[in-house]
């Protein structure tokens, strides 16, 4: 087998639909050989490796409103599809009212890769080592999707199906993700274990989103999401129900984090085994929740 | 295969190239362009060697394709010296020895100016989370980061005169 450490990319076609229309109907006219196309920083390496054989790349970024990122006092924060990373994570209201979400897009490879990667992308990859997914889960992301028949609105909560795969079909085209307003002073922490500090894919990821809750028996609500331990990313809903139900202590938080462990189910690769993941699911879940409530409590 | 007639600026200066699809604008600044200051490291986005300016903001011009930049603004390591004289991260660079075999300066070069230009007086860690997507076999990065300190110094004290 031969290796080659620099593939060009195969040949494709560049199509730069005007409208939104024209994009849908020519990737369902071309359904299986034709692909949307955001900042292809998963894409390419995708072709140049081998494993995609797209004839048609359709660049869907600058149509119809996918460049706008916007925050509205009582709706929430709007994603445009092709809103870069760096541009997420510097607006003010995103620092301010989604600080899990800024957290995890700084997490993201390097600084020049996060110019071209965008937040939808990244959702649409579904890849279970996402490392915004988690955090727009948790925030109640709700996909804006553009079909053949016009637009609908995808869950996130519904969205994913498998490694690379979720409920899109030829035609689809995500064109922005809408995130609510979270509740008043609501925080929590996205914790990366990598083979390093920075820019790896992640072994396991942890975000951790947490608010006061008058209404539940604790007084708090606690949510938690897995990344890179299951065929997708993935919520562990008996973490909440937990951290709702029984007081705040640091063994309430060990006991929500051996709920996350079971709650994973991770495979052996490259980057760590199944093994090791399980046991950093425990020890960073624990982590995240106690950074959650410091940051909850103002002591961080 | 489509091409495609495309007009960019690289440097300041308009250039008109027909592309294929499926060029970078990497291989267009090095194989169309003879820009080869611009280097081919891993093609996957991770080394950070082909690092190039686009509308101001650094990217991996291995993941670009040379049709998206069309109406766009390059600038190159060509591109830093300006009326002869050389930029403060790359005067600083060399007054440090932050350049041994020197493959991936020109791309730390440029992420380093555009961290200068984002944030005129970075910290050491902010130099370091700003230059995570390149990589150097060679220096060990300690004299690149100094590199980095000094020239965003040089650049706030040419801001003030």
């Amino acid at each position: 087998m031969t290796i080659n450490a620099h593939p060009e990319l195969p040949e494709f076609d560049y199509i730069r639909p005007a409208t939104l229309e024209e994009a849908s109907r020519f990737l369902s006219d071309h359904a299986g050989e034709a692909r949307p196309l955001l900042g292809g920083t998963d894409i390419f390496v995708r072709m140049r490796d081998g494993f995609w054989h797209d004839k048609y790349l359709v660049d869907v970024k600058n149509l119809d409103g996918t460049d706008n990122l916007h925050f509205h006092p009582t709706a929430g924060l709007t994603i445009g599809a092709g809103v870069n990373m760096n541009r997420v994570m510097t607006m003010l209201e995103v620092q301010q009212y989604y600080p899990v979400l800024a957290e995890a897009c700084r997490s993201v490879a390097s600084y020049q890769l996060r110019t071209r990667a965008t937040i939808v992308g990244n959702l649409c990859n579904a890849s279970p080592a996402g490392d915004t997914i988690g955090a727009c889960m948790l925030y109640d992301g709700v996909l804006k999707v553009h079909g053949v028949d016009g637009y609908r609105d995808e869950p996130l909560k519904t969205f994913f199906l498998g490694p690379g795969k979720t409920v899109l079909k030829p035609g689809d085209i995500a064109t922005a993700i809408q995130l609510p307003r979270p509740p008043a002073g609501s925080t929590g922490t996205y914790i990366k274990l990598g083979r390093n500090t920075w820019s790896d894919l992640s072994i396991v990821g942890v975000t951790a989103l947490g608010s006061r809750e008058p209404a539940s028996a604790s007084g708090y609500s606690f949510h938690v999401a897995l990344a890179s331990v299951a065929p997708v990313p993935l919520e562990v809903p008996a973490v909440h129900s937990y951290l709702s139900e029984n007081n705040i202590t640091p063994e309430a938080f060990i006991e929500a984090a051996r709920l996350a462990q079971q709650a994973c189910n991770p495979i052996d690769d490259v980057r760590g085994s199944a093994r090791y993941r399980k046991a950093m699911v425990k020890k960073l879940t624990e982590k995240a929740l106690l950074i959650t409530l410091d940051r909850l409590e103002g002591r961080e | 295969m489509a091409q495609h007639a495309i007009t960019l600026t690289i440097n300041g200066e308009w250039e008109q190239v027909v592309v294929p699809s499926q060029m970078t604008l990497l291989q267009m600044l090095r194989e169309k362009l003879a820009r080869t200051g611009t280097k081919n490291g891993c093609m996957a986005g991770e080394c950070g060697a082909c690092t190039v300016l686009l509308n101001g903001e650094p990217v991996n011009s291995c993941m670009v394709l040379a049709v998206e930049c069309d109406g766009m603004h390059i600038v190159t390591v060509e591109g830093l010296m300006q009326d002869g004289v050389l930029d403060p991260v790359q005067h600083t660079i060399i007054e440090h020895g932050g350049v041994q075999c020197g493959f991936c300066t020109p791309g730390i070069l440029i992420s380093a100016r555009a961290l200068i230009d984002r944030n005129p007086d970075p910290s050491e860690d902010e130099i370091r989370e700003a230059l995570v997507g390149n990589l150097c076999r060679c220096t060990g990065y300690l004299r690149i980061v100094d590199a980095v300190k000094d020239a965003a110094a040089l650049s706030r004290q040419a801001a003030t005169l």
